[in-house]
C-alpha cells in the first residue's frame, strides 16, 4: 500500500524544553520524523519551544516555529499554516496532549486537519487506565486488579479492597509524575491528594501492588495492512517499583524462555490492535512474578517514547522513521531496512550482542530530596553500551555515567558487612549495582543479593562472574596476555585493572602492558540482524573478541567526542554542537566519525555521522576509537571542545598521547579553566575580574572573604553547570561550606570571588581564528548576577545596553580569545556594576547558548567553530557562505526580533524524603533541565511567549502575591503598582504591604506561612492566587523568611502557580502582561525570520503574522 | 577449563572452551539467530547432523525444563555458543543446559567469536565443520571434517524418526483424524493441532500412501525434518499416492520440500539457510506480512510471476520471503494440498502463522462436506499487483 496521495502538508508538534521524563529522544525522533516527511516532498509546518534542537534547525522543517507548546499557540500556526495532518506521536506526551486539546476543543475540525499516527479514541483507550485494563483483560490477559479514583476516600476504599502496599498512578502526566507506593492508610492519603492534583482530569488509579516482580516492555509497530513487528524486547535489572526510566534496563530481555516471550508477544500484539493504534509504534510495559511467571500487562505508550529511542539505538532499527512513513501510508514491508539496504522493515531485529542502559541521577543539585527511587522518575540522563556479552556492556554502561566511580573498585571501598549491605539493597536508589558487588565480596550469595535487590539471579550471578574475574586479576602472580583479555572480555577498564593491580603505575601502565602483550578490541557492527545480512551503516561498538568490521576508507576522518548521558548543566545543546560539527566536516569534505554513548541524541543516529562508535567517553576507550580509525585511515584528528565538559577534560591527555586536538589547544583551555592562569590572562589583557583568591582551607577562604568583602561567590575550580556553587554573606557559612567540600585539596582548590550585587550579568558567543573576532551573540540576563547562567532567562539582542557597552564587550572579548589562543568557540560571561565590565569567566568551547544564539541570529556557530577547527578563517567562512559576508552578531539590524530565554526547573519532580516539595529558588548552581525560547519584536511578546513555553502562561488578570526582601522593596514598587493599575487584586505581607501602601498600591495583608492558619500556603494551595512573586535571601537553611520563602514557593510550585523570585524578572512578567493584554500575539517561523535577517529588514508580510505593530 | 576447537572445512580454525560433553564432532556448521528458545532448538529433529552456531551471547540462561522439548532427544551434532549461563534462574527450570548436553552427549565449544564464525558462513555458506575437545589437533579434525558425509544427498528423516506409530488425540471434541508423515516432526505440531480438535496418527518417515491413508483420515500431514529432500524419494512416492487419492494435505518444511517434488518442482541448496525467528513471509493472497520461524537449508524452486502446471494441476507460489524472495509457500489450486516452508507451530518463535493449522482444518471440512463452495474455492494470488514494490 503505497503512501496516501490526500496528505500533502503535515504538522509535527516537538516535546518542548528538556524535562525529567521528556528529553532528547524526542529530538531524536522528531528530526528523524521531519527528514522523512519532507524527503517525501510533504511540506513540513513543526511546532516546538525548544531551541536547543536539531529538529528546529531551519533545514529540517519547511516552516518551523520556535513557539509555545500550548494549544492557543499551535492552533495559531495551524490557522496561519494550514496543514492537512497532524503527527502528535513523535513529540511525547506534551505532544499528545496538545493534539487531544486540538481535537476536543474542535480546532483540528475547524481547519480540516486529521490527526495522523494515532486516533483520540486510541490514545484515550491507551491513556485512560480502566479503558485499558479492560482491553487487557478482553483479550484474555491479566492485568494488576485496580479502580480509578477521583476522591482521595475512594482511593482508600480501594485500598482497603485490593490490600496494602498499593500503587498510586495520576492519569494523563508524563515520567509517572506522582506515582508511588503507598504503605499504608496515611501514606495513601497524602499521596493521592497530590496525585489527584498533578493528574490533568483529577483521577488516579489505585492498584494491586506488583512490588519486585520482573519488569518488561516491548516495543512494537503497527502498519495499516495490520501488520505488527516486535522492534524490541527489554528486561529491567531493577525490579517493578522503580521507573523503567530510572532502572538499569537489558536489551534483549536476558531471563525469559521462547515460550513465556512468545506468550508476552502475543499479549503485546493483541493489545495493540485492540487499542486500535493505527499506524506506528507504540511500548507496552509487562510484569512478571518471579516465582510462579504470572504475566500483567501494565501500560502502554500509543507513541514514540523514551525507550523506543532507546530501543531504535539498541537495534538499528529506527522507530521513529518507520512511524513517520506507516503514518503517510507506507507498510513495513514497502519500506526497506536502512541497514542491510536488501531487505525490508518488516521484520524483527535480533541482536547477537547485549544492551545495557544506566540511568544519570542529578540528586546532588536537589538538597533535601528524597534519593529513593520511585515509580516517579527522578534521573535527567542516561547512558548505553553494548559489549558481546552483559558483563563487557555493563562495564562500559558504568564508565559511561561519569559519575565519581567508574565501574566496580574504582571508589573508596565498602566497609559495611555483608548484612548492612543486603539491608542497604532492600532501598532502591542509584548505585545499587556497586552494592551488590560489594555484597557478593563480602560473602553474600547470590541468592541473597537477589532476594534483598530484587535482581534476578542470573544478573547477581553475571556480577558475581565480574567479581571472580576481578578477583582473579588481583591475585595473579603476574598479568598474562590470556588473562588480561579474560578481563576485558568481562568488561575491566584499564582503570579499574589498575585499581586492582596497584604495582601497575596506574591506567598508563595497564595500557602499555596491554598494548605489549596484543590485547585490543576490535570493533563490530550493529545490523539488526546478527549477521546474516551484510549491513551498510559503520554502527560500531568495542568489544574484546577475535574479527574487527571497521572498514577501510579514503577521506581523512574527524572525530567528534560527543557529550554523554544528559545532566544538568551539561545537556542537549551540546550535542546540537557535535551534529552541527559532523554537517560542517562533512561539507568540507571529512569523514565525520561521532563517539558517544548517549541514547537519547542526534548525534548516536547511525544516519547523522558517517561512522558512529557508540562507546564510554573515557581516556581508555576514545584513544582505542582513534587507533582503531587510524588503522582504517588517514585521522585529522580529535574535536573535544563541542561536547561540554566531558571531552574537554580529555583533551590534554588525547594530545600526550599523540592525538591531534583540533581547535583551541588544551593547553588554552586549561589557561581559561585554571583560576591561576585565568588570573594572569586577566592581567595580560589588562580586563578588570571580580576580586577573588583560591583557598584550600577555611583559614585562607576566611582572610580572602576579608579582604574582598562579603558577599562572596564560592566554588570548586573546574565545573560545568555551576556544581557546588554558592553565594556566602558570612564566616560561618563560608566555615560550613567548605568542611561540606570534602574534595578541596592543593589540585582542587575553592575558588572565593566577591559577588557583584545588583549587577547585569551578559553571556558571550563568539568565534575567534587567531586573527579575526565573529561576535556570534551578545545576551543579556533577565535575572541580576548571582543566578547561574544556565537558571537565568536572557535576551538577545541585549534590551538595556548601548553601544558603548556593545564596543567594550567585543574589544574585550577579542583580547581575551587572543590571548587564550582560542581557535573556534568562546563563550565569556561579564557582569557589569557601576559602569564596570567585569569578566566572570571565559570557557574556549562550545557553551549552552550556541543554539540559541545560532537560532536567534540565523548563523550557525558550532558548525563555523568546526571548520575553523580544520583550519578555516573566518575570512574564508564568511566567503564560503557558513558566515554572513560582513557584520556579526553585535551589530544586529534595529528591527531584529527579540528572542528570549528561559530556563525550565525540575522542582516539581523532587520530594523530601516526608512528602514535601523542595525549594524553588535559583542561585548560582544551575538546576534547569531545559529552555524555551521567546520570539517577537518586542520585549514584552517575547518574554510571555518565553513563560508561556515555560508554565502555559502567565496570567492577564486575578491576584498577585508579593512578599519581597528588604533590599527588593524598593525597587519593585513600580512593578507591582504597574499590575494594580492593570486591576490585579493585591495580596502581600505585612512588611511588603507597607511599603505598597505607603507607595499608593492597595494591598490585602496576607499571613505568613509561619503565621499559622489563613496564611499565604493556605492561599495558594486553594487556588487563590495567580501569580507569586517572592525574592529570597539568607542561604538556605536559615530560619525566618528564607523558610517561609521556600513554603510560598513550593506551593506554587505544587499548584502550577508562575513563581517569580526576582526583582528583574517581576519587571519582565509585567511587560509580558502588558503585551498579552494588547492581544494580538502572532507566530511566525525561523525562515521568515532569518530571511528578514538576512535582508536586514522585517518589513512587509514576514512579521508576526497578528502582530500589531 | 577444557579447551576446545571449531574448524571449518576451509581450515578457519576458532580455539574456544569445551561445552556440553567433551569429544569430537563433525556436522554441518549453520548459524541460527533466534534469542530465545535454545532448548527447542536442540531438540527440534530438523538440526540432526548439524553443529548449530547460537548468535545470541548469553545461552543457557534459562536452564532446560521438560516443558519445551521438541523430540525425545537433542539432535544436533554440536553446539556453538558464546557465553554459556553459569546458573539456570528461571522459575520453570529443572536444570541446567550444560548438565544436560552433557548427558545427552553433545559436543559444544564456548567462548568463539560467534559473530566472525557467522559472518564466515554467510560469505561461504554453511560448510561442513568439526568441533573436538578431545584432543585432536586442528590437522586431524580437520582431515576428520573433510572426510565427513556433505548435508547435500543427506537421507536423515529415517534417523529421527519414531519408528513406532503413536497417537496425539484432539483436546475436546474429535473433529478430524489425520496421518502425519513423522520426517522429524515436533512435539508442537500436533498439539497445535489437537487444540483444534484434531486427532494425529504419527506414522514413520517411511510409511507409504496405504499406510498414511489405511485408516482413512481426513487428511495427511507432513512434517519438517533434516537432510536432503532429494534424498527422500520414499516420501515423495507417498505423497504422490496421497495427491492421487485426492485427499487435503498440507505440509511444512521439509513437507514443503516433499510436495514441491512430488508436485515435479526442483530444490536446491540455499547459501547458508534461514535459521531464526525473525524471518518476514508474505502471505501473497491476504497480502500481510507474518514473522515467523526458520529452519532450511533446503528450498523449493518455483517461479514467483505465475502459476505452474503440474501433474496434479496448477501450483502456485503463495508464500514468499522477503528478505531473498525465497518460496515460502505452495498452493495446489486444483487438489486439496498446500505446504509452507516455514514453521506456524512455531516452537521456537513467533506465533503469527498459527492460523496455517486452522486453514488446514477449512481444508479438510470442505472436502468432508463435499461442497467446494463451503470454504469458497481457495483464494488466489493476484499476479499483477502482488509483487513487492521496488
Amino acid at each position: 500500500m503505497p503512501r496516501r496521495t490526500d496528505i500533502h502538508h503535515v504538522m509535527v508538534i516537538g516535546s518542548g524544553p528538556i524535562l525529567i521524563g521528556q528529553a532528547a529522544e524526542f529530538d531524536y525522533s522528531g528530526t528523524q520524523a521531519c527528514r522523512v516527511l519532507k524527503a517525501e516532498g510533504l511540506r513540513v509546518s513543526l511546532v516546538n519551544s525548544n531551541p536547543a534542537t536539531i529538529m528546529t534547525d531551519p533545514e529540517i522543517a519547511d516552516a518551523t516555529y520556535v513557539e509555545p507548546l500550548t494549544p492557543e499557540f499551535v492552533e495559531k500556526v495551524i490557522a496561519k499554516e494550514r496543514p492537512d495532518a497532524l503527527l502528535a506521536t513523535l513529540g511525547g506526551q506534551t505532544a499528545l496532549n496538545i493534539a487531544i486539546g486540538l481535537y476536543e476543543n474542535g480546532v483540528l475540525e475547524k481547519y480540516g486537519v486529521r490527526l495522523i499516527g494515532a486516533d483520540v479514541d486510541a490514545i484515550n483507550r491507551g491513556e485512560d487506565r480502566q479503558q485499558f485494563k479492560d482491553i487487557v483483560r478482553s483479550i484474555g490477559a491479566d492485568a494488576p486488579r485496580s479502580r480509578v479514583c477521583s476522591t482521595v476516600e475512594e482511593a482508600l476504599e480501594t485500598a482497603a479492597e485490593v490490600g496494602y502496599p498499593v500503587v498510586i498512578r495520576p492519569s494523563f502526566t508524563m515520567g509517572g509524575l506522582g506515582s508511588g507506593f503507598a504503605t499504608d492508610e496515611a501514606m495513601l492519603r497524602r499521596m493521592a491528594g497530590h496525585g489527584l492534583a498533578d493528574s490533568p482530569v483529577s483521577t488516579v488509579l489505585i492498584e494491586e501492588s506488583v512490588l519486585g516482580w520482573k519488569e518488561y516492555e516491548l516495543e512494537l509497530m503497527r502498519d495499516r495492512s495490520d501488520n505488527v513487528v516486535v522492534i524490541c524486547s527489554i528486561e529491567n535489572v531493577d525490579a517493578m517499583g522503580v521507573h523503567t526510566g530510572d532502572s538499569v534496563t537489558v536489551a534483549p530481555a536476558m531471563t525469559l524462555t521462547d515460550r513465556e516471550y512468545q506468550r508476552m508477544r502475543d499479549v503485546g500484539i493483541a493489545v495493540l490492535r485492540e487499542v486500535g493504534v493505527d499506524t506506528g509504534g507504540c511500548n507496552i510495559q509487562f510484569a512478571v512474578n518471579p516465582a510462579d511467571g504470572r504475566l500483567v500487562v501494565i501500560e502502554m505508550n500509543p507513541r514514540v517514547s523514551r525507550s523506543s529511542a532507546l530501543a531504535s539505538k539498541a537495534t538499528g532499527f529506527p522507530i521513529a522513521k518507520i512511524a513517520a512513513k506507516l503514518a503517510i501510508g507506507y507498510t513495513l514491508d514497502e519500506i526497506p531496512n536502512d541497514v542491510t539496504g536488501v531487505t525490508p522493515a518488516a521484520f524483527e531485529p535480533t541482536l547477537d550482542y547485549v544492551v545495557v542502559k544506566i540511568p544519570r541521577f542529578a540528586f546532588e543539585k536537589f538538597p533535601g530530596a528524597d534519593p529513593r527511587l520511585t515509580t516517579t522518575m527522578k534521573s535527567v540522563g542516561e547512558v548505553m553500551a553494548m559489549g558481546r556479552n552483559f558483563p563487557e556492556a555493563l562495564g562500559k554502561a558504568m564508565r559511561s555515567t561519569e559519575t565519581k566511580v567508574a565501574g566496580f573498585w574504582t571508589g573508596a571501598d565498602d566497609q559495611r558487612s555483608a548484612e548492612e549491605l543486603l539491608e542497604a539493597l532492600r532501598t532502591p536508589v542509584d548505585g545499587r549495582l556497586y552494592v551488590a558487588e560489594a555484597a557478593l565480596r563480602a560473602g553474600a550469595t547470590v541468592e541473597q543479593v537477589a532476594g534483598a535487590s530484587g535482581f534476578d539471579p542470573w544478573f547477581v550471578d553475571q556480577i558475581a562472574l565480574v567479581g571472580e574475574v576481578g578477583a582473579e586479576v588481583r591475585d595473579a602472580p603476574s598479568l598474562t596476555a590470556e588473562l588480561l583479555r579474560r578481563a576485558k572480555r568481562h568488561g575491566l577498564s584499564d582503570r579499574q585493572i589498575a585499581a586492582l593491580r596497584s604495582e601497575l603505575a596506574g591506567e598508563d601502565g595497564v595500557r602499555t602492558l596491554r598494548r605489549r602483550l596484543g590485547v585490543r578490541p576490535v570493533y563490530k557492527t550493529v545490523d539488526t540482524c546478527a549477521a546474516e545480512f551484510a549491513a551498510r551503516t559503520p554502527y560500531h561498538y568495542s568489544s574484546y573478541d577475535e574479527e574487527t568490521e571497521v572498514e577501510p576508507r579514503e577521506k581523512p576522518a574527524v572525530l567528534i567526542l560527543g557529550s554523554g548521558p544528559n545532566r544538568i548543566g551539561q545537556g542537549i545543546e551540546f550535542d546540537y554542537s557535535c551534529v552541527h560539527a559532523v554537517m560542517a566536516l562533512q561539507d568540507a569534505g571529512y569523514e565525520a566519525v561521532m563517539v558517544n554513548c548517549n541514547p537519547e541524541t542526534v548525534s548516536t543516529d547511525y544516519d547523522t555521522a558517517d561512522r558512529l562508535y557508540f562507546e564510554p567517553l573515557t581516556f581508555e576507550d576514545v584513544l582505542e576509537v582513534v587507533e582503531a580509525e587510524r588503522a582504517a585511515g588517514p585521522v585529522a584528528g580529535v574535536i573535544c571542545t563541542l561536547g561540554g565538559q566531558t571531552p574537554l577534560g580529555l583533551a590534554q591527555r588525547l594530545k600526550d598521547a599523540g592525538v591531534p586536538v583540533l581547535g583551541t589547544a588544551p593547553e588554552a583551555i586549561d589557561a581559561a579553566e585554571h583560576r591561576g592562569s585565568f588570573s594572569r590572562v586577566l592581567a595580560d589583557t589588562g580586563l578588570p575580574a571580580p576580586a577573588h583568591g583560591t583557598a584550600t582551607a577555611f583559614a585562607e577562604a576566611r582572610e580572602i572573604a576579608a579582604r574582598i568583602g562579603y558577599p562572596v561567590l564560592v566554588r570548586p575550580s573546574y565545573v560545568l553547570g555551576g556544581r557546588g556553587m554558592e553565594i556566602v554573606y558570612d564566616d560561618a557559612t563560608l566555615e560550613a561550606y567548605i568542611a561540606k567540600a570534602t574534595d578541596v585539596s592543593p589540585e582542587h582548590p575553592v575558588l572565593v570571588d566577591r559577588f557583584l550585587e545588583d549587577a547585569v550579568e551578559i553571556d558571550v558567543d563568539a568565534l575567534f581564528d587567531g586573527s579575526e573576532l565573529y561576535l556570534g551573540g551578545v545576551m543579556e540576563h533577565i535575572e541580576e548576577a548571582g543566578i547561574h547562567s544556565g537558571d537565568s532567562a536572557c535576551a538577545l539582542p541585549p534590551i538595556t545596553l548601548g553601544s558603548a557597552d556593545l564596543v567594550r564587550i567585543r574589544a574585550a572579548t577579542e583580547k581575551l580569545a587572543a590571548r587564550i589562543g582560542v581557535r573556534g568557540l568562546v563563550n565569556v560571561q561579564y557582569a557589569i556594576k557601576d559602569d564596570i565590565l567585569y569578566v566572570i569567566e571565559a570557557n574556549p568551547r562550545a557553551s549552552r547558548t550556541v543554539p540559541f544564539v545560532s537560532k536567534a541570529t540565523a548563523v550557525q556557530l558550532a558548525k563555523a567553530a568546526a571548520r575553523i577547527a580544520v583550519g578555516e578563517s573566518i575570512a574564508e567562512l564568511r566567503a564560503a557562505g557558513v558566515l554572513p559576508a560582513s557584520g556579526d552578531g553585535a551589530d544586529l539590524p534595529e528591527d531584529a526580533p527579540i528572542a528570549v530565554k528561559e530556563a525550565v526547573l525540575p522542582f516539581h519532580r523532587f520530594r523530601t524524603v516526608e512528602g514535601h516539595n523542595v525549594d524553588t529558588v535559583l542561585g548560582p548552581e544551575m538546576k534547569s533541565t531545559g529552555e524555551v525560547m521567546g520570539l517577537d519584536t518586542g520585549f514584552g511578546t517575547a518574554f510571555a511567549k518565553s513563560q508561556a513555553a515555560t508554565y502555559g502562561s502567565l496570567p492577564t488578570e486575578g491576584t498577585v502575591f508579593v512578599s519581597l526582601a528588604n533590599r527588593d522593596k524598593r525597587s519593585a514598587i513600580f512593578p507591582v503598582k504597574r499590575l494594580a493599575d492593570l486591576g490585579f487584586r493585591v495580596l502581600a505581607t505585612a512588611g511588603t504591604a507597607q511599603v505598597l501602601r505607603r507607595n499608593g498600591v492597595a494591598c490585602e495583608v496576607v499571613g505568613k506561612f509561619s503565621d499559622g492558619p489563613g496564611n499565604v500556603v493556605e492561599r495558594i494551595t486553594a487556588g487563590d492566587v495567580d501569580i507569586v512573586v517572592n525574592t529570597p535571601f539568607g542561604s538556605p537553611g536559615n530560619s525566618g523568611p528564607r523558610l517561609d520563602g521556600y513554603e510560598i514557593r513550593t506551593a506554587a510550585v505544587s499548584q502550577g502557580v508562575p513563581c517569580i523570585t526576582t526583582v528583574q524578572g517581576l519587571a519582565a512578567a509585567v511587560q509580558a502582561v502588558e503585551a498579552l493584554r494588547r492581544g494580538d500575539v502572532g507566530v511566525r517561523s525561523l525562515q521568515e525570520v532569518h530571511a528578514a535577517l538576512a535582508g536586514g529588514t522585517l518589513g512587509g508580510p514576514s512579521t508576526f503574522a497578528g502582530t500589531s505593530a | 577449563m577444557t579447551d576446545a576447537i571449531l574448524v571449518l572445512e576451509d581450515g578457519r580454525t576458532f580455539r574456544g572452551e569445551a561445552y556440553g560433553a567433551v569429544g569430537t564432532t563433525v556436522g554441518e556448521a549453520v548459524f541460527a539467530t533466534g534469542m530465545t528458545g535454545y532448548q527447542e532448538t536442540l531438540t527440534d529433529p530438523s538440526y540432526a547432523g548439524q553443529i548449530v552456531t547460537m548468535t545470541a551471547p548469553h545461552i543457557g540462561n534459562t536452564g532446560v525444563n521438560g516443558e519445551d522439548d521438541e523430540s525425545r532427544r537433542m539432535w544436533v551434532a554440536g553446539f556453538v555458543v558464546r557465553d554459556p549461563a553459569r546458573r539456570p534462574a528461571n522459575w520453570r527450570a529443572t536444570g541446567s543446559l550444560d548438565d544436560e548436553l552433557v548427558a545427552q552427549g553433545v559436543v559444544g565449544i564456548s567462548g568463539i567469536d560467534t559473530r566472525a564464525l557467522t559472518r564466515h558462513l554467510r560469505e561461504r555458506g554453511a560448510m561442513r565443520a568439526g568441533i573436538s575437545s578431545g584432543g585432536l589437533s586442528a590437522e586431524e579434525l580437520l582431515t576428520r571434517v573433510r572426510a565427513a558425509e556433505s548435508m547435500t544427498g543427506a537421507d536423515l528423516a529415517p534417523a529421527v524418526t519414531a519408528n513406532d506409530p503413536y497417537v496425539v488425540p484432539a483436546v475436546g471434541e474429535r473433529r478430524f483424524t489425520i496421518a502425519a508423515l513423522d520426517l522429524g516432526i515436533k512435539t508442537a505440531t500436533p498439539k497445535a493441532l489437537a487444540a483444534l480438535g484434531v486427532e494425529t496418527h504419527v506414522l514413520p518417515a517411511t510409511a507409504t500412501a496405504e499406510d498414511l491413508l489405511a485408516a482413512g483420515p481426513d487428511g495427511v500431514f507432513l512434517s519438517n525434518g533434516p537432510g536432503d529432500p532429494a534424498a527422500a524419494d520414499y516420501a515423495v512416492e507417498a505423497v504422490r499416492g496421497v495427491l492421487d487419492a485426492g485427499r487435503p494435505l498440507f505440509g511444512i518444511c521439509f513437507g514443503n520440500q516433499i510436495l514441491g517434488r512430488a508436485l515435479d518442482l526442483g530444490t536446491y541448496k540455499l547459501r547458508f539457510g534461514h535459521r531464526g525467528l525473525n524471518q518476514p513471509v508474505l502471505d501473497r493472497v491476504s497480502g500481510t506480512v507474518r514473522v515467523t520461524s526458520h529452519n532450511h537449508g533446503f528450498a523449493v524452486d518455483a517461479p514467483l510471476d505465475r502459476p505452474t502446471d503440474t501433474p496434479y494441476g496448477r501450483v502456485e507460489v503463495s508464500h514468499v520471503g522477503l528478505n531473498d524472495d525465497v518460496v515460502e509457500g505452495l498452493r495446489c489450486l486444483d487438489v486439496p494440498a498446500f505446504s509452507v516452508q516455514f514453521h506456524p507451530e512455531a516452537a521456537a518463535g513467533p506465533h503469527d502463522a498459527a492460523p496455517l493449522f486452522g486453514r488446514f482444518v477449512d481444508l479438510m471440512e470442505t472436502a468432508r462436506t463435499g461442497d467446494a463452495q463451503a470454504g469458497g474455492p481457495p483464494p488466489q494470488v493476484e499476479h499483477s499487483t502482488a509483487e513487492k514494490s521496488a
